[in-house]
């Protein structure tokens, strides 16, 4: 039997707004417990809220970059449900009318094809506040401690449709949603933190069937290994258990990443009838047409449209200039590197090789590079100009990641500056040939068409001898030379 | 001193005839002999009182007093007050001391005026006879047997019994003017929107409306141009500016137009009631005023669609009290499910509890359409018979209330009969229509209210109206029986 | 319209409500009783009305984007009945 699985995403996305969605408290994180939550976002009582326009603003960019619909009238609605790190008792949210409705977006895959992926709508929420647990505290009570600073930031959830197939779909839509919120400005996607997280609906299916599965939603997961990894893990137990004669039921699951398993979460299995209603405090936003177009005006360059330019006016192969414009840091990063350089496809090579490489290392993003866009430029340059050569670039490069400054007075201090002067470069050749006459005996006796093989022992000579920074071009064409003079 | 009506304590403060700390330790003193058998104030803040007053007094020597300077108020229990216990009537909110004000009680601080404290009033101001409340029932000034109308009951006592000229209340169903024509007071529920909610514990956020109660329409216009204002804390509150109230009062109400709704004089209205309102209505024929006779056909599904609505929306707002960060919590909770439970169970009321499950209940699978959803509908129809009678007339009148104040403990164990007491006020706070009431005579010893229902924003107009009849009439002027400390 | 005790205390649960055993029965008829006074809505034909959840036609008025609360942490948290290290206690949650 082969399986089909169908998998539908609910982000959420918090927005980088300064100020709450419905209060005047501070969104910032890593506040001290409780200090950025005010007598609105702690429910006081007669407390009222007061939607941020910038949240609109944001959602408004986000469903135009997902060639959506916008809402123009939407209306928040009251989710009522008891939780202590929802103060009010309910979460002001949008169902029948969302600020963004259908859309779609293209994702990428690896191997290089493109698929679409639907967007059923996305809308504006608050978010709640954290629950901590004993460990937070120095008497063994037990309890749990809440903090409300969270409670109130806003955020879109973003829900598509169940158009995925596999885990690297899941993960390649979500790297898209991440890429563009992150292109927009509207969030800072930073996972560690929680600004962008997901609830995969997972089904299986046997391929050809046209009716969807019974499907699980796997919540909070926040890592594109973890969704990927959950994502199998789920898929392979519902093929289990229908292989076996079992049921899927509809239910909330977990993702238990040390055991690479999910589990059951029936402690939320208490028949939830969330009681949906218009929130009375609040009245419809209505958003005009002029509004729309000038945040479309507005809009920045978004991933498919740069990487389309990419290809265009630097040269570049699609994978290419996919993988360059994935980050808006990325793209930023290298349009300047490839600027300055005047070399994008060399700019290109390095951003995702090189550079790349020791990002992973270090594990650090783009922005935390300790080697600027400038300096690999410089660097650039001087491969181009042939000061030196790729090999000795890579050395410069490793000395300038360790800050000993950018690439001319790296070359400076160490001496990597390449020879290209015949002279020295003759006088090395003389060298190495007078030191090997067995190879030279071997090379005038060789069949011709060998020769051309056998030069490598003497490049390596005399490479060696130069410490690596004799010009290889000039190297050959001397070194043949005088090979051929000894025939 | 007690009688003398705001406009009088402006004058006679101005004029220097009195202080300030002169009127509110007298109205004080009146409260500590007065009120432990009205029950009318959950909370007198003396001490504070007195040093707003003083206050006052040095603003009013200095020559910069504003609206208000001086003059003694009360507050319903339902404005959060800085340092002042709020309990909305509750057991969940006896020990609330909020740490910020309702905008309604930073406009009367504005405008000068003096708080002696919070009134009483039906747990979250779900009730018409004041008997919900957690700090025990309010008797009527005119007979302390009766109850005084709710949910605003204290506020309107209160004023009734001279304790002080002039109260905050709300109105959600009736909670204004049904307690003003129980007490024989003048009260008035603005168009919604017109005075903010911030602060104003909220109990169905779409209804509820804060409103002055007074003596006199005047009064009821000067406090009126107090506390409506503006708002950019209350989404809902009209971006209106801030109106004068008294400027109307003194027009002629020749040619005004009255439509008379023949639902509201039909069956279920107390005979003697329904006499009274007839010769109100005369008397404004007297004064120059038309009758026309109107139809509001949708009148009799007002209360059905209330009492899906308004529950409703209190089910979700009063989630918030959970014992958690505030108010009343269990002692001892197992477990999270419990500290709810308990806290909640324990903290609320009969009624309070009761509305809160007829709301889930509403809104809950499978019901949402059916009630809901329909009573949105009904609503719309209510108001759209508004809006068509509004065509032909200027003013709407009809009784406040069906009957006058029945006995305590007369309708406590039928919540269905109680809610009947609103019949005639609900359909104004489903359209958002300003209403009022004011005293139009007495049925076997007891006040009668005419309420007066105007169009949206045009409670100048009403205020204009109703000053024209008591102008006309002294009824407003009579006194309760509980005034005198020698009533017992 | 009867409401039978199954559905209170469903409903209880649904309002974290504690309703004991013996006032159940009572509850359970006066809440029939305002069942049945709210079932007249019933007999309306509502064909084709857009329910109106908002007096006025008002629309949303949009606050700007600043941040204008300061930290009243200690106020607030006067308040609360239990709390330790800044944080609202409660009974342990278990996700």
């Amino acid at each position: 039997m082969e399986w089909e699985v169908v998998i539908g995403l609910e982000v959420h996305v918090q927005l980088a707004t300064q100020s709450k969605i419905f209060s005047g408290a501070s969104t910032a994180f890593g506040a001290a417990p409780n200090t950025q939550a005010c007598a609105v976002d702690l429910a006081m009582p007669g407390t009222l809220p007061v939607p941020n326009e910038e949240a609109f603003r944001f959602a408004v960019m986000f469903g135009l970059a997902m060639n959506a619909g916008i809402g123009k009238r939407s209306v928040f609605e009251r989710k009522n449900y008891f939780y202590p790190d929802l103060p009010k008792g309910y979460q002001t949210t949008q169902l029948e009318k969302p600020i963004v409705g259908e859309g779609q977006i293209e994702i990428h895959l690896e191997d290089g094809s493109s698929k679409t992926v639907r967007l059923h709508h996305a809308h504006l929420e608050e978010d709640a506040g954290k629950s901590l647990h004993e460990a937070v505290f120095d008497s063994g009570h037990g309890m749990s401690g809440i903090d409300l600073n969270r409670a109130g930031t806003p955020l879109i959830e973003i829900v598509s449709e169940p158009d995925m197939r596999s885990a690297a779909e899941a993960v390649a839509y979500l790297k898209k949603i991440h890429s563009i919120v992150t292109y927009l400005g509207i969030s800072d996607g930073d996972m560690s933190q929680g600004s962008l997280r997901c609830d995969a609906n997972v089904s299986v299916r046997l391929k050809g069937e046209e009716e969807l599965g019974t499907r699980a939603e796997i919540k909070n997961l926040n890592s594109f290994r973890f969704i990927e990894k959950a994502i199998k893990v789920e898929a392979q137990r519902q093929i289990d258990l229908i292989e076996d004669g079992g049921k899927v039921i509809q239910e909330t699951r977990l993702y238990d990443a040390d055991k690479n398993e999910t589990r059951s979460m029936r402690s939320k299995e208490v028949a939830n009838d969330y009681r949906y209603f218009p929130c009375p405090d609040l009245l419809p936003v209505v958003l005009t047409d002029d509004y729309i177009e000038q945040i479309r005006g507005e809009l920045p360059e978004l991933p498919d449209a740069k990487c389309a330019r990419f290809e265009t006016n630097y040269g570049l192969s699609a994978y290419d200039a996919d993988q360059l414009t994935q980050e808006r840091a990325t793209a930023d990063y290298f349009e300047q590197v490839a600027a300055k350089s005047g070399e994008p496809k060399l700019a290109a090579n390095w951003v995702m090789g090189e550079l790349a490489a020791l990002l992973n290392r270090e594990e650090k993003s783009i922005a935390d590079s300790p080697v600027s866009a400038e300096h690999l430029a410089g660097l650039i340059a001087r491969i181009k100009d042939n000061t030196i050569s790729s090999k000795i670039a890579k050395q410069v490069f490793e000395a300038m990641a360790n800050g000993d400054g950018d690439a001319d007075a790296v070359i400076e201090a160490k001496g990597l500056k390449q020879v290209s002067d015949t002279g020295a470069i003759e006088k090395m050749v003389d060298e190495v040939i007078a030191n090997a006459s067995a190879q030279v005996e071997n090379y005038r006796n060789a069949d011709p068409d060998k020769r051309p093989k056998m030069m490598g022992f003497f490049v390596g000579q005399i490479m060696k001898a130069s410490k690596g920074q004799a010009n290889p071009q000039m190297i050959n064409k001397i070194l043949k030379e005088k090979l051929d003079a000894l025939l | 001193m007690h009688q003398l009506t705001i406009a009088e304590i402006v004058r006679g403060l101005r004029d220097k005839q009195f202080s300030s700390v002169e009127i509110t330790t007298h109205l004080l003193e009146r409260i500590q002999q007065l009120d432990s058998q009205l029950n009318s104030f959950i909370t007198v803040t003396g001490d504070q009182a007195i040093k707003a007053a003083a206050a006052a007094d040095d603003r009013l020597a200095q020559g910069d007093a504003p609206a208000l300077c001086g003059v003694p108020i009360a507050h319903k229990d339902i404005f959060c007050t800085t340092g002042v216990r709020t309990s909305c009537g509750s057991k969940m909110l006896d020990n609330f001391i909020p740490p910020y004000d309702a905008t309604v009680v930073s406009n009367f601080q504005q405008a000068g005026a003096v708080s002696l404290g919070k009134t009483n009033m039906d747990e979250f101001a779900m009730g018409s006879s004041n008997e919900s409340s957690f700090y025990g029932a309010v008797k009527n000034p005119w007979d302390i047997e009766r109850i005084p109308g709710g949910s605003s009951g204290g506020s309107a006592a209160a004023v009734a019994a001279q304790l002080v000229p002039g109260t905050t209340a709300t109105d959600t169903g009736g909670s204004i003017r049904q307690p003003a024509a129980m007490t024989g007071t003048t009260g008035l529920k603005p168009t919604y929107g017109r005075v903010s909610r911030w602060g104003m514990i909220a109990f169905a956020s779409s209804l509820d409306q804060g409103g002055p109660i007074a003596r006199t329409a005047e009064d009821a216009a000067l406090m009126l141009s107090v506390m409506a204002s503006p708002d950019k804390k209350d989404s809902t509150c009209l971006d209106h500016p801030a109106e004068d109230f008294s400027a109307k009062l003194n027009d002629s109400i020749q040619g005004l137009k009255i439509g008379v709704p023949s639902e509201y004089l039909s069956d279920g209205l107390d005979t003697e009631v329904r006499e009274r309102v007839q010769e109100a209505l005369n008397e404004y024929v007297k004064l120059g005023a038309e009758l026309v006779e109107i139809n509001l056909p949708h009148s009799n599904l007002a209360v059905p669609a209330y009492y899906v609505i308004a529950p409703a929306e209190a089910s979700a707002n009063l989630s918030r009290f959970d014992g958690v960060r505030y108010g009343y919590r269990c002692e001892n909770p197992a477990d999270l499910r419990d500290l709810y439970m308990r806290s909640r169970g324990e903290g609320f009321g009969e009624e309070v509890k009761r509305r809160i499950l007829v709301g889930s209940y509403a809104l809950s699978a499978g019901y949402y359409d059916a009630y809901y959803n329909k009573a949105q509908q009904v609503r719309r129809l209510i108001k759209q018979d508004f809006v068509d009678a509004f065509d032909k007339v200027d003013v709407i009148m009809g009784p406040t209330a069906p009957n006058p104040a029945f006995k305590l403990g007369e309708k406590n164990s039928d919540p269905v009969a109680m809610y009947l007491e609103d019949i005639y006020t609900i359909a104004t706070n489903l359209a958002g229509l300003p209403g009022m009431s004011i005293p139009c005579g007495f049925a076997r010893g007891l006040p009668v209210g005419l309420q007066i229902i105007g169009n949206y924003l045009d409670e100048a107009r009403m205020l204009n109206v109703a000053h024209q009849f008591q102008q006309a009439t002294d009824w407003h002027q009579k006194t309760a029986p509980a005034t005198t400390p020698t009533a017992e | 319209m009867a409401v039978d005790a199954q559905t209170v205390e469903k409903l209880a649960e649904l309002a974290r409500i504690a309703i004991s055993k013996e006032t159940i029965d009572d509850v359970s008829s006066r809440l029939g009783d305002v069942l049945q006074l709210v079932d007249q809505l019933q007999a309306v034909n509502t064909d084709g009305v857009e329910p109106m959840a908002h007096p006025l036609d008002a629309v949303q008025v949009l606050r700007k984007d600043e941040v204008t609360e300061p930290n009243r942490r200690e106020d607030f948290l006067a308040l609360a009945p239990l709390s330790e290290a800044g944080l609202y206690l409660v009974p342990k949650v278990i996700d």
